[in-house]
């Protein structure tokens, strides 16, 4: 609905796909809708006997991630897209974000589907009440949860969002991933790639249109977001890194699980359309998890002669109908 | 040399890719007949855009470079961009121009590339040939 400036509605307006102002708007809205799913369609129940080979450790541990996980889906679907929509710049963006806002919610309710497949009510209910009292985890809540807030800057909740969508879940995403290139939860891990895939768009489409707002912005302002970007970001990695330690530092995995923050923070920076802070050397993830990602995607580096092995074939001619769209 | 055509879409990650190679490039432009005309072999630098099934993963103005066959007689390999996260289609359309072409795929990257990803192909364009691309 187009607001004017009293926050009154204006004309209220319909909205037409068929007169786009942004092209991206109609992309990501094909691409999030075909990409929709439901957690019922994994069949986790297939992963009992491997939680039964976990540690009561590793269960009480992999509980509390899916609950910390649980909360930030909770925040960015009751909260965090729905107060994104006053500020969209077309009437097809704010319905790119209530689609987001509604997977939001079927990534939080996916969670309660591994618990009640997977673990007895007592220990759920334990870690929902630790979620409620961890510091670091109500600590990164609530800095997302400010610049949320009514009145907040628009810009800045842009790329409060996208830490969400693309860095502050990966503390917890490591986890299955881990388990999974261990051959250990697969049927979960393969739900927990299809959250991975819906919050690469979200991440990617907020931070295209925090991008093309800050074309609209002076230098002065432009200067100050960024300056704002990073300060956030350390803020928000300080606490990343004291969570990471109180959960992996048992299991061993506290520097491994810091390097994907890394490599993650740097990629938060590029849906921005900023430049990566972290060193390369400061990002070298361990190629099982890598692997556990994206599987069945090959890694090629034929400059370097390894990855897959290139056989060159009989090309075919390409006309447009040959291309699958 | 080897020259360099890519495209970007307005999020510009290919484009900042690109840059910081350091090279010149021939840009595919997102709408109308701009296109460029290589005189000379290059390798195609082209993000991915598929949804869950691997659909739609060249862009279309990729497909409409291509399809020209002049255009296309001079390609020599493809670099993918992407993302990790999209699981198994993570840089697609590089296999997927590959496979048409039958050039290799040279690397992925995500995003902008990292400065691995940057140093790697910095030196690895540099020493690259190839072979024609044989379809006609």
């Amino acid at each position: 609905m187009t607001k004017d400036h009293a926050g009154r509605i204006a004309v209220p307006r319909a909205i037409n796909w068929n007169r786009l102002q942004d092209d991206k708007d109609l992309e990501v809205w094909n691409r999030l809708t075909v990409n929709f799913w439901l957690p019922e369609k994994v069949p986790l129940s297939n992963d009992v006997q491997s939680w039964a080979t976990l540690s009561a450790a590793e269960q009480q541990l992999t509980i509390r991630v899916f609950t910390g996980l649980t909360l930030l889906d909770t925040i960015q679907n009751a909260v965090g897209a729905p107060a994104m929509m006053p500020d969209a710049l077309t009437p097809h963006e704010e319905a790119v974000l209530t689609n987001i806002a509604f997977m939001e919610a079927v990534h939080a309710r996916s969670y309660s589907s591994i618990f009640s497949t997977l673990c007895s009510t007592r220990e759920v209910d334990e870690a929902f009440r630790w979620s409620e009292e961890n510091p670091q985890l109500q600590a990164k809540a609530r800095a997302v949860l400010e610049t949320y807030a009514p009145g907040a800057d628009p810009l800045k909740r842009k790329v409060a969002s996208v830490f969400l969508e693309s860095f502050l879940f990966y503390s917890g995403f490591y986890l299955p991933m881990y388990w999974s290139s261990r051959a250990k939860l697969t049927n979960t891990a393969d739900l927990i790639r299809l959250i991975i895939r819906d919050e690469a768009v979200h991440g990617y489409y907020i931070g295209y249109k925090f991008q093309r707002a800050l074309e609209r912005q002076d230098a002065a302002r432009r200067a100050e977001l960024k300056e704002y970007t990073f300060s956030l970001l350390f803020e928000l990695y300080e606490i990343e890194a004291k969570y990471t330690e109180a959960l992996y530092d048992d299991l061993g995995l506290t520097e491994e699980v810091k390097s994907f923050l890394h490599y993650n923070a740097n990629k938060a920076l590029q849906n921005l359309g900023f430049e990566a802070l972290f060193p390369a050397e400061a990002c070298e993830v361990n190629p099982a998890i890598l692997a556990a990602l994206s599987p069945d995607s090959e890694n090629h580096d034929f400059f370097s002669g390894s990855g897959s092995s290139y056989v060159i074939g009989r090309a075919v001619a390409t006309e447009d109908a040959d291309w699958d769209f | 040399m080897t020259g360099l055509v890519y495209f970007s879409s307005r999020s510009g990650n290919t484009a900042r890719f690109v840059a910081r190679l350091g090279r010149a490039a021939a840009r595919i432009p997102l709408h109308g007949e701009d296109m460029p005309a290589p005189d000379r072999p290059y390798v195609l630098i082209c993000p991915t855009f598929a949804d869950g099934a691997g659909r739609g993963a060249v862009p279309k103005p990729v497909i409409r470079f291509l399809n020209d066959p002049a255009r296309r007689a001079l390609i020599r390999g493809v670099i993918g961009g992407g993302n990790r996260n999209f699981g198994a289609t993570y840089g697609l359309a590089a296999d997927v121009i590959a496979a048409k072409c039958s050039v290799p795929v040279l690397c992925k990257f995500e995003l902008a590339g990292s400065e691995t990803d940057i140093a790697r192909v910095a030196a690895g364009l540099d020493t690259f040939r190839g072979t024609p691309c044989s379809t006609m």
